[in-house]
């Protein structure tokens, strides 16, 4: 696999994920589940473009979150993280 | 599956930003100085988002960076004009004092520098990818922040390095910032910067050495940003320091 | 409630006269050919791509990229629609009909009424069986010519030009048939299970 001009970051889908949690989702710490390793949810890479942002885990590239905005509401799939670490002061 | 109603936190609301002056900082790049009549406050690396509704109803929205040092009074929004993009065009060159759109934030929580944080502080930023790091160095300056700080920055040409005047200023303060600047196409005569793209023996050079353990982060386009941290990750800096923000092709 | 400020001289893209019979509601020409992705672009590696029917867990053909390219080849002048609201007309596709591979399979019909179509990355998006059938389909290894770009989805794509553009799977890898419907990676998160243009079905409930 290879970056491309495609890739984001976390923190470019940080607005979308701001209209779901009242904590600053970003600096939140995500495990995951395929290889193990946490890192900051503004950490991963972002794919998706205009129809959803789609976390990438930075290490393996397995998708840990899926958010979308459909005409019903917001999609949240967080099945591929397995443990989110929120630190307080950041709440 | 079961739904709920999603009410967005009050940071996440729209509200109305009043363009209160425009600063020309290159040809193409233009920064916004807004009104927003209840502001929350920032940290120093955060965005907004900016949406715009069209004469015919057509709504747009765009995260630009935020420039303007939490403590400045005035926030400002610098964006750089893309040619066949949506929203800068009419951001970057057709909006006069006065006019009004939709605004939000602050948002992200990630890509920020607090100077508590404390440093080195290492940045690099690649054209208009500065614009967060600014909002960096105002904060570190405004606070009187003594943290060994480097940028390199690349630029195209001498004329379109962008804060070019503000950061010459910074750095002769002798506070402990360093800027080290980079053309990557034209260089004028007698040019003393870099001439190049930014590299490995660019950052291993000048770069603040692993063993420092900075605080990194990088902004600017996609291939920039992969390769400046793919090579500081290899020189043996922590991954977990080195933050990244990517200027999508999000079409401008 | 806040009052909506109005961008003096900023429009939304509009639609050229004449050819608004060809865009479906809701889409806007464009001439370039966006980008989208649900993940990295995977390097091609034609000595190792292969290409699968299956049903269930049968296998019931697989082609390298040799076999794959063998094949009956079909040239096609459609238009594409992106559920993200670009249309794109008169584009040229070539690569081989689901017909094709169904009959290279030794299949008189398909076994099954629905479709998974697997890539690359793990990407899936499905597909009723009727809706790749004749030559409403192909899986396509050439665009406007020349090899298909990675970053479009090279080397073969599913085409299926008349659902909205996700349904046209990127790197795709193989299908899989299903007794019943499924949803794939985007129809899980609320896109539409179907994803007709022009009724305009982009989300679930549409």
């Amino acid at each position: 696999m290879e970056r491309d001009a495609l890739t984001l970051d976390g923190n470019a889908a940080a607005g979308l994920l701001g209209e779901l949690f009242a904590i600053e989702m970003t600096a939140a710490v995500a495990t995951c589940d395929a290889c193990g390793t946490s890192g900051a949810i503004g950490g991963a890479r972002v794919y998706g473009g205009e129809m959803g942002a789609i976390f990438r885990c930075a290490t393996c590239d397995a998708v840990i979150v899926r958010l979308v905005r459909t005409s019903r509401g917001i999609s949240f799939d967080a099945r591929g993280m397995r443990c989110l670490v929120v630190a307080e002061a950041s709440a | 599956m079961t739904s709920a109603s999603v009410a967005a936190p009050p940071r996440m609301q729209w509200q109305i930003a009043t363009v209160r002056a425009v600063v020309d900082e290159t040809p193409r790049v233009r920064s916004l100085i807004l009104d927003v009549p209840e502001w929350p406050g920032h940290r120093a690396g955060q965005h907004v988002d900016i949406r715009l509704t069209g004469e015919d109803g057509y709504r747009a929205q765009r995260s630009y960076s935020i420039a303007s040092a939490p403590e400045a009074p005035d926030l400002a929004v610098t964006i750089e004009r893309i040619d066949d993009g949506e929203v800068s065009p009419y951001l970057a060159a057709n909006v006069q004092v006065g006019d009004r759109f939709e605004i939000r934030g602050p948002i992200g929580g990630y890509f920020v520098w607090t100077a508590p944080l404390g440093g080195p502080l290492f940045l690099i930023a690649g054209g208009s990818g500065i614009v967060p790091l600014m909002a960096m160095l105002r904060h570190r300056a405004l606070v009187d922040s003594k943290t060994p700080t480097l940028l390199i920055h690349s630029s195209r040409g001498f004329e379109e390095i962008i804060f070019r005047n503000e950061l010459e200023r910074l750095a002769t303060k002798e506070d402990g910032l360093t800027v080290y600047h980079t053309l990557t196409r034209r260089q004028p005569v007698g040019w003393s910067g870099g001439a190049r793209r930014i590299d490995r023996d660019m950052l291993t050079g000048i770069g603040i050495p692993p063993a420092m353990t900075p605080r990194i982060y990088i902004c600017g386009p996609t291939p920039l940003v992969e390769s400046a941290a793919r090579i500081l990750s290899e020189l043996g800096h922590e991954p977990g320091l080195i933050k990244t923000e990517r200027f999508g092709p999000t079409g401008g | 409630m806040i009052d909506i400020p109005i961008a003096r001289g900023f429009f939304g893209r509009k639609k050229p006269e004449g050819q608004s019979a060809r865009i479906p509601p809701g889409q806007h020409l464009v001439h370039d050919f966006p980008v989208l992705s649900a993940g990295p672009t995977p390097v091609p590696d034609l000595a190792s791509w292969r290409f699968t029917l299956s049903d269930g867990d049968t296998r019931l053909g697989s082609w390298s990229w040799e076999e794959f390219n063998a094949l009956a080849q079909t040239q096609v002048k459609v238009d594409i629609h992106c559920v993200t609201t670009w249309s794109k007309l008169d584009t040229n596709w070539e690569g081989v009909t689901l017909d094709t591979l169904l009959e290279a399979a030794g299949l008189d019909e398909a076994p099954a009424p629905y479709a998974m179509i697997h890539c690359e990355g793990g990407y899936t998006t499905n597909v009723p069986v009727e809706d790749m059938l004749g030559g409403k389909a192909m899986v396509a290894t050439r665009y406007e010519g020349q090899p298909l770009d990675p970053e479009h989805g090279g080397p073969a794509r599913l085409l299926v030009p008349h659902l909205y553009f996700w349904k046209s799977a990127k790197w795709a890898t193989g299908i899989v048939f299903m007794e019943e419907d499924e949803p794939g990676f985007w129809e899980q998160l609320g896109y539409h299970i179907y994803g007709d243009p022009w009724r305009e079905q982009r989300y679930t409930g549409d």
